[in-house]
């Protein structure tokens, strides 16, 4: 079987190569080139674009701009990025972390994707070829997406008000369990006045606790006071079943891992 | 489908090859060049046997388009020994038996070198984490964590 791999220095010329049936978008290619070695014959060329913008970190102020074509190694040795590196190295070893790109990872389906739950706590903005999108926006609506994406921005977060964890069985690396990450701001007494949190491995996609969300509202982070957000976590989920875990267990441990989290 | 033309310095020679378009680098290396020393144990990303060094970094050969890597420096286990005499990454892992079928050795060998030429004195905690992508059916990868530290360990005294 053979690929045809397109090259463009523009994406917009890239954009319209990839309308035609059979064309898939290459960026690290962990998971497009994984499919293609398994025989998937629904790919039957591959477009890639090699403008440098794609590839660059911005950070003005606390705005940060992550090119599509960013890998999560780039980000994880950023020295601004420290708070996002837990996250961008949660994503397998480390030449899948030289590989793996951003744009790739907001693709990626469960169990894969924790980056993309990170950016979805940090509501950050999908910027595409067709406009700029809200990350849950874009997420609903990325199996039918045939733009590219060229960016995610966000604001940096402090260091102390947004957290992650990705549960794995094999230690260092390995697939997830499940991922989370939150976003909270905190009072000077330690009452929470906002939280975004988003959850990996708990639908096909990453997805928001939104109850949990708004329980925790006016919340201080102790035992008592998180129960009820850790109760309302489940709701609307639909875990996933892999290899990994059966969505039983994801279920059963969500509110464990989520309860560490918030009160670490 | 027309064959394209890739051209990359492998372990510091030049080399230039018609492959198919969308063969892997590791199809490019094996079948067309004839360096064995990448391994395909899974073609997924998962065992890290077709580890290679791009330009510097480490990568999966069996992901990787060989027309990606044109104008690239790849560095495979099989350039490593100079003159007949072994890399000292590779006289350790033999010391420390930490090579039994060898079908893993060239890819951690590759996954170890990265990290030993940015992190000359890696703690057991830099040596686990930088295998980690590299899967062992066979040591128990205790004797190649071993192994990579008696390296590194014998690197710093050459450097002394
Ligand atoms: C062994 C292994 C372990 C892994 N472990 C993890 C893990 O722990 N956590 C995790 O999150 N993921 C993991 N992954 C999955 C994957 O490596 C990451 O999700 C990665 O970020 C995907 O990015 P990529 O650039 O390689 O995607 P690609 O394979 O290049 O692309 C994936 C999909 O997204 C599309 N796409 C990519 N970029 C764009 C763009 N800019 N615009 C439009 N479409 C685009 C492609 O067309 C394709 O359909 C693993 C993969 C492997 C093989
Ligand atoms: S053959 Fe490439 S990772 Fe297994
Ligand atoms: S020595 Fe056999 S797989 Fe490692």
């Amino acid at each position: 079987m053979s690929l045809a791999l397109q090259t463009f220095s523009s994406v917009k010329d890239a954009n319209a190569a990839l309308q035609a049936a059979g064309a898939r978008y290459l960026g690290g290619g962990t998971l497009v080139i994984r499919a293609a070695n398994e025989g998937d014959v629904s790919i039957s060329s591959l477009i890639r674009v090699n403008d440098p913008g794609l590839l660059q970190i911005a950070v003005s102020g606390a705005k940060v701009r992550l090119g599509a074509s960013v890998t999560m190694a780039a980000i994880a040795r950023h020295p601004e990025l420290a708070a996002l590196a837990p996250a961008a190295r949660a994503v397998g070893g480390p030449a899948i972390r030289n590989m793996a790109t951003v744009g790739g990872n907001l693709f990626a389906p469960a169990p894969y994707g924790d980056f993309a739950v990170a950016l979805l706590a940090l509501d950050a903005t999908v910027d595409t070829e067709d406009g700029e999108l809200a990350v849950e926006t874009f997420l609903a609506g990325r199996d039918t997406s045939r733009a590219i994406v060229t960016a995610a921005t966000f604001s940096l977060p402090k260091a102390e008000s947004f957290r992650f964890l990705k549960v794995s069985r094999v230690k260092p690396k390995g697939v997830s369990v499940l991922s989370i990450a939150a976003l909270l701001e905190l009072a000077p007494d330690g009452t929470v006045t906002s939280a975004r949190i988003a959850l990996g491995c708990m639908a096909d996609r990453p997805m928001r606790a939104l109850a949990a969300e708004k329980a925790l509202l006016g919340c201080k982070l102790t035992p008592q006071e998180i129960a009820p957000a850790l109760a309302a976590a489940s709701e609307g989920i639909a875990p996933i079943t892999d290899p990994i875990a059966s969505a039983w267990y994801r279920a059963e441990v969500l509110p464990v891992h989520l309860g560490r989290l918030l009160s670490n | 489908m027309a064959k394209v033309p890739v051209q990359f310095t492998l372990n510091g020679s030049e080399k230039a090859e018609f492959v198919e378009s969308g063969a892997t680098l590791l199809h490019a290396l094996r079948d067309k060049i004839g360096d064995t020393s990448p391994k395909g144990g899974c073609h997924q990303g998962t065992c890290g046997a077709c580890s290679v060094i791009i330009d510097g970094e480490l990568r999966l050969s069996c992901l990787t388009l060989a027309e990606t890597c044109n104008g690239a420096a790849i560095t495979t286990t099989a350039g490593l020994a100079e003159g007949g005499v072994l890399h000292p990454l590779q006289r350790a892992f033999l010391d420390a038996f930490a090579t039994q079928c060898g079908f893993c050795t060239p890819g951690m060998i590759m996954a170890a070198k990265v990290l030993l030429d940015r992190t000359p004195n890696p703690s057991r905690e830099d040596v686990v984490e930088a295998l980690s992508g590299n899967i062992c059916r066979c040591t128990g990868y205790e004797p190649i964590i071993q192994a990579v530290l008696t390296a590194a360990r014998a690197n710093s005294q050459n450097a002394a």
